[in-house]
């Protein structure tokens, strides 16, 4: 999306060209792409680029995109349960959103010459992954507002700099995501502060539900920065603009403040101002959680995959349906002229 | 759309300790090595839906814009995908679906050549004239 590669008939796309020593432009075109990159430039579909930077982009946005639509799960799950016409509506349409970023996604990792289905394949042997934040059940209501308003806000804190990256199709396709994203966040706060406004039983969900979201949004910014080996390079593209610790901090002092507007308490007894660095302290991450989560060994792991492999599944015939009916239209058409 | 590349971004599995992750993607940690980028080529003959372009027109008045790409069994399909995908939120009046294998692009491989004839006709602008002072509406 957002640029594709047209190349005409029978030409070669020139991705490659970056890596084959045995051309003598080789080094022009490196030359060309770091000088596009030191000058903040964009990088588009069709422009000449290391296979490293190319590869790790299709990771990336394929993750993401996988990310996207395996996280419909957790709030599907509750559009049936939603306590009003209202909120069944904003669910409904908060995760036909990211059925949507999905497909964005998708096709910005198609401008690098993936391809959907095995994306989609990668994602279903389990070869590529999906945010960890997914394996976590949604046990109450007030799961939707503690999601919205804290797994869409760190998203949102790690997307707006995407909204820059230095590949041109994924930046353009986070622009649109982040726009779509702040109503996420606050239909979230808003069913929270909902819950904390009502009865003690209400009130109760409402921190339980904060109490069990606040540390695995935590860790949706990943480990610490002396573990993070691969982000210097990906910094170093202008994939990534922040690190890892920047943006957890920043996540961490946005939130605060609203969780006191909310009258909710967030689950860190060592959570206090610090005048001095400007920023709010918190307890060390205990990360053992998460490297198990991504391990396959979270709560919903095996639901999520399943579910998702068996949506795929009894949709083929849809797929074929559409296909076989597209044939004829086509055949018709022809026999007509 | 021409994949050449042959090798799988560096193993199958992430099998050891998931120390190298990363928030990138958005959503949060996932893993940055071992996860490959390209499909087994057992599945390329899978047959797909074409992929189409789509452009939008914002409100009347205004041209049709790239919003981005999707893919549907024929136009009629794209059409519609393109309202759901890109019109949530009436980002339109008018939709124009193409299909991306019909469209012929200027090559990168030429683009400084290609497009270095516009650049020294700096004539073509009215900034490189001279008006003396006190000339109005020229």
């Amino acid at each position: 999306m957002y640029g594709n590669d047209f190349a005409a008939t029978g030409e070669q796309t020139d991705d490659h060209a970056v890596d084959e020593p045995g051309r003598v432009d080789a080094r022009d075109l490196e030359a060309q792409f770091q000088a596009i990159i030191d000058g903040d430039g964009r990088i588009e579909p069709r422009d000449a680029m290391p296979d490293a930077y190319r590869k790790s982009l299709i990771r990336q946005i394929a993750q993401h995109a996988h990310s996207e639509i395996i996280g419909m799960q957790p709030e599907g799950n509750w559009i049936s349960r939603a306590p009003s016409l209202r909120r069944k509506a904003i669910l409904m349409a908060k995760v036909q959103d990211e059925a949507g970023h999905g497909l964005y996604l998708y096709a910005a990792a198609e401008t690098l010459g993936a391809d959907r289905a095995d994306l989609l394949d990668l994602l279903h042997s389990g070869r590529q992954k999906y945010s960890s934040i997914f394996n976590y059940p949604t046990l109450t209501w007030a799961d939707m507002g503690a999601i919205g308003w804290l797994v869409d806000g760190a998203a949102i804190v790690n997307q707006v700099p995407l909204c820059r990256c230095s590949y041109g199709p994924y930046a353009r396709a986070m622009v649109r995501v982040c726009k779509e994203e702040s109503f996420h966040q606050r239909q979230g706060f808003e069913i929270l502060h909902s819950l904390a406004l009502g009865t003690d039983a209400q009130r109760a969900m409402a921190q339980d539900a904060v109490d069990r979201w606040w540390w695995p949004s935590l860790m949706m910014f990943g480990p610490p920065d002396d573990a993070s080996p691969n982000s210097a390079q990906s910094m170093a593209w202008g994939i990534k603009r922040f690190s890892n610790d920047d943006l957890r901090q920043r996540f961490v002092d946005m939130t605060v403040p609203q969780a006191e507007a909310l009258g909710l308490t967030l689950p860190d007894p060592e959570l206090s101002w610090n005048a001095e660095r400007g920023h709010y302290d918190f307890s060390e991450i205990d990360f053992t959680e998460l490297f198990e989560v991504i391990k396959g060994n979270g709560p919903c792991n095996k639901q999520r995959m399943e579910h998702r492999r068996r949506a795929h599944d009894e949709g083929a015939w849809v797929r074929e349906a559409a296909a076989a009916y597209a044939d004829k239209q086509v055949a018709r058409r022809k026999a007509v002229a | 759309m021409v994949s050449t590349s042959s090798t799988s971004g560096g193993g199958t599995t992430s099998g050891g300790e998931p120390r190298d992750l990363n928030a990138e993607g958005g959503h949060g940690a996932v893993p940055m090595s071992g996860v490959p980028t390209e499909g087994s080529p057992a599945q390329a003959a899978r047959r797909e839906w074409p992929l189409w372009e789509v452009f939008v027109r914002a409100k009347r008045g205004l041209s049709h814009v790239h919003a981005g790409s999707l893919h549907a069994p024929d136009a009629t399909m794209a059409v519609r995908n393109a309202r759901d995908l890109y019109t949530r939120r009436q980002e339109g009046v008018s939709i124009w679906v193409v299909p991306a294998a019909q469209i012929t692009a200027s090559s990168p491989d030429e683009k400084d050549a290609f497009f270095d004839p516009a650049g020294d006709k700096v004539y073509r602008h009215p900034t490189f004239y001279n008006v003396p002072e006190g000339v109005k509406h020229l």
